[in-house]
């Protein structure tokens, strides 16, 4: 990226006595996965195209403890939403935009009970705000008539009934949206749910990721859209396995509205 | 001498409806060795599900052929169970339809004929039902754990509805009284031919023999609920009240740990300090679960009322691939322990007796568990709100959190989270690193 991205941190608002309208939870995969850390910068770039008046906790976030509580391990769940509840009340934060899903159900579910309450949003929720209230304009071109298949992701769509606002923007781009078989409520999981992603699957004659690759495939897509850094691993590596790389890519809306 | 067949009657009735009633006692016993919940909260909310989800059956006809089929045995169920009530005070008081003489005519003839509709309808959804798991074989109906009782249990419901509608219709069709009378008689008026040839008094013989065993029948289908999956037309309404009315990514937080969490926060704690008195009786609280005991009332009201159509299953990414997880053998096998634990308990007058079982490894394997993308595929799909994820996500943490028994790669990302504050063994400075790389 050329451009330099401005990324103002909670500590560098409070010494010039400022607060942000909305803090960016950046999220661990989105802070060191190679492939996640480009749907984090294609956000910011539209952060900063939008003039939002942004922050993120940079060295003082911590994992949510999502995935330790999928595991089973309520305690380091909760040691870590404490932790991270202390530092959000201190900076007094309102507001939270995530491009993890994950953190996303996890914040604003979750988190309300230990005694962290915010207005939690995911990323593509907040771009269609953004569009919506005239803040950011596309141009309209970059993907005008490209076929685009959306694969919800699970803690966005079933488990908080999100399902319009990553549509919405998609269509804004003025992409085909081409929809799979198996969409909305009854959208199959890339396979890395519940901690999957940072284990080896259970014997079975499949990958999940490459069944659900599979259902994408056959929509005929140029591009498979996603709005979860694991998702858009899992769709990767699906559409690698079944050899398509060149066909289709795979990327997350933040990274098609930067462009578009 | 004439009071005999009420006598009868009434010894059969009290029998039939005296067993069930035990039954439920027992059910009731059992869903209480439950943890309680509760589920006070939200009231509006879980009524409109009742109607909606329960009454209504939107989440059946989501398949929309055996929603529909299902809406129309449903349905007919319900409706032409109205003539038990008649054939109960004709049993009782010796009466010969006594609808037919207190009601005006024509609503007599309307209801019967709406019955009888209604029965033959019934008939053809179940032969489709039939065909559906015995000829086509719907995958779902196939599944490991459908080999057995289950299977046979599946379709002794089926042959049970028909032979339920069948004595329905023999005992219109040769009921001279009502033949003659030619109201309300749709479909038994062309049946009534095909006993034409039969003397009046043959006739009433088996006019009076279809009506004993229709319901006896009745009788027999309600006992046998108990002991089929089929108790869901029952249990689906208070399974639906007491579902869950937050969104489905939100997992409870488990209160014990909370407690634990702050004393370790607490900065002013008393490292050495003795554990807070608690009652003689009071065990410590157990994280997650390992058994039926350790989960909640509504997960074992959620177990009695599966009625295994396996839709949950179907729609499983870990079952889809080959994995052994299917959310439809947690909720059986939940069921077959509570079972277990509940006869353990009648033999032991009253008291459980520890026999050295336990649902997690005796009837739920670590592999199913660990098999799980916590992805609510299965909660979304079942048409009366169970919910199979809870009952996995508690026994996790019973693996997790009282067992230390995570796989090891999982283990690797819950220290690197404990030490680093993320899944990967990356330094909690380099955070920021992104926003400078290119």
């Amino acid at each position: 990226m050329s451009e330099q991205l401005k990324v103002p941190t909670m500590a560098e608002m409070m010494t010039e006595g400022k607060q942000p309208e909305i803090l960016f939870w950046v999220g661990s995969a989105g802070s060191y996965d190679d492939r996640a850390k480009k749907i984090t910068k294609a956000f910011v770039k539209i952060l900063n195209k939008a003039n939002v008046d942004f922050a993120v906790l940079g060295t003082e976030e911590s994992n949510t403890g999502d995935v330790a509580k999928r595991a089973g391990n309520e305690f380091l769940f909760q040691m870590q939403a404490v932790m991270n509840i202390e530092v959000l009340n201190a900076y007094e934060v309102k507001r939270i935009v995530t491009c993890d899903p994950h953190s996303f159900n996890c914040l604003k579910n979750e988190y309300p009970g230990l005694g962290g309450n915010y207005d939690v949003i995911h990323h593509t929720q907040y771009i269609q705000e953004l569009i919506s209230t005239g803040r950011l304009t596309l141009d309209g071109n970059t993907y005008k008539g490209k076929r685009v298949t959306f694969h919800d992701p699970c803690y966005l769509g079933r488990a908080n009934s999100v399902y319009d606002a990553p549509r919405d923007v998609l269509k804004k781009t003025n992409a085909t949206l081409i929809e799979m078989k198996r969409h909305k409520g009854t959208a199959l999981c890339c396979g890395a749910g519940g901690a999957q992603m940072f284990k080896d699957a259970e014997p079975g004659n499949k990958e999940i990721n490459v069944l659900r690759t599979e259902d994408a495939i056959e929509t005929q897509p140029e591009i498979i859209a996603t709005g979860c850094p694991y998702c858009n691993t899992m769709m990767t590596d699906g559409v690698k396995f079944k050899e398509k790389e060149t066909e289709i890519t795979v990327m997350d809306i933040a990274e098609l509205i930067a462009n578009a | 001498m004439e009071y005999i067949p009420n006598i009868i009657f009434v010894i059969l009735l009290i029998a039939g409806i005296g067993y069930f009633a035990n039954n439920v006692k027992k059910l009731i016993r059992n869903i209480k060795l439950g943890q309680k919940v509760d589920a006070s909260d939200q009231k509006s909310e879980r009524w409109k599900n009742v109607v909606n989800i329960a009454l209504g059956q939107s989440k059946m006809v989501k398949r929309p052929v055996s929603g529909i089929l299902h809406v129309v045995v449903y349905v007919g169920f319900v409706i032409i169970n109205m003539e038990v009530l008649e054939i109960i005070i004709d049993g009782l008081f010796g009466t010969h339809r006594i609808g037919q003489e207190y009601l005006p005519a024509t609503l007599y003839g309307f209801l019967i004929g709406a019955f009888e509709i209604l029965a033959v309808l019934v008939l053809v959804s179940v032969a489709v039902f039939w065909i559906r798991r015995n000829v086509i074989k719907i995958k779902r109906f196939l599944s490991s754990e459908m080999k057995g009782w289950p299977k046979s249990d599946g379709n002794i419901i089926l042959y049970f509805e028909v032979v339920l509608m069948c004595l329905f219709l023999v005992m219109n069709a040769t009921d001279t009284v009502f033949q003659t009378a030619n109201s309300g008689n749709v479909i038994s008026q062309f049946i009534a031919p095909w006993f034409s040839g039969f003397e009046i008094e043959t006739l009433h013989t088996i006019e009076r023999i279809a009506w004993w065993l229709h319901i006896a029948g009745i009788l027999v289908f309600l006992n046998y609920l108990y002991f089929s999956k089929h108790l869901h037309i029952l249990l689906a309404f208070p399974n639906v009240y007491y579902g869950s009315v937050e969104p489905k990514g939100k997992f409870n937080n488990l209160d014990a740990v909370t407690a634990e969490v702050k004393l370790m926060m607490d900065p002013d704690a008393d490292p050495y300090a003795a554990p807070p008195e608690t009652a003689d009786d009071e065990v410590p609280a157990k994280f997650g679960a390992s058994d039926v005991m350790d989960l909640t009332q509504v997960q074992l009201l959620n177990a009695y009322t599966c009625t295994e159509c396996g839709r949950c299953t179907s729609s499983c990414p870990a079952n889809l691939t080959g994995k052994k997880l299917s959310p439809r053998k947690i909720m059986m096998d939940t069921r077959d322990r509570l079972e277990e634990v509940g006869k353990n308990i009648d033999l032991n007058k009253g008291k459980f007796v520890d026999d050295g079982k336990q649902l997690l490894g005796d009837y739920i394997t670590n592999e199913e568990l660990w098999a799980c993308t916590t992805c609510n595929a299965c909660v979304e799909e079942c048409p009366v709100s169970i919910n199979p994820l809870s009952i996995i996500m508690e026994m996790r943490r019973y693996l997790v959190m009282e067992q230390s028994a995570a796989p090891m790669e999982l283990n690797n990302m819950m220290t690197n989270i404990e030490n680093n504050g993320a899944p990967w063994p990356y330094n909690q400075m380099d955070r920021l690193n992104w926003k400078d790389e290119n």
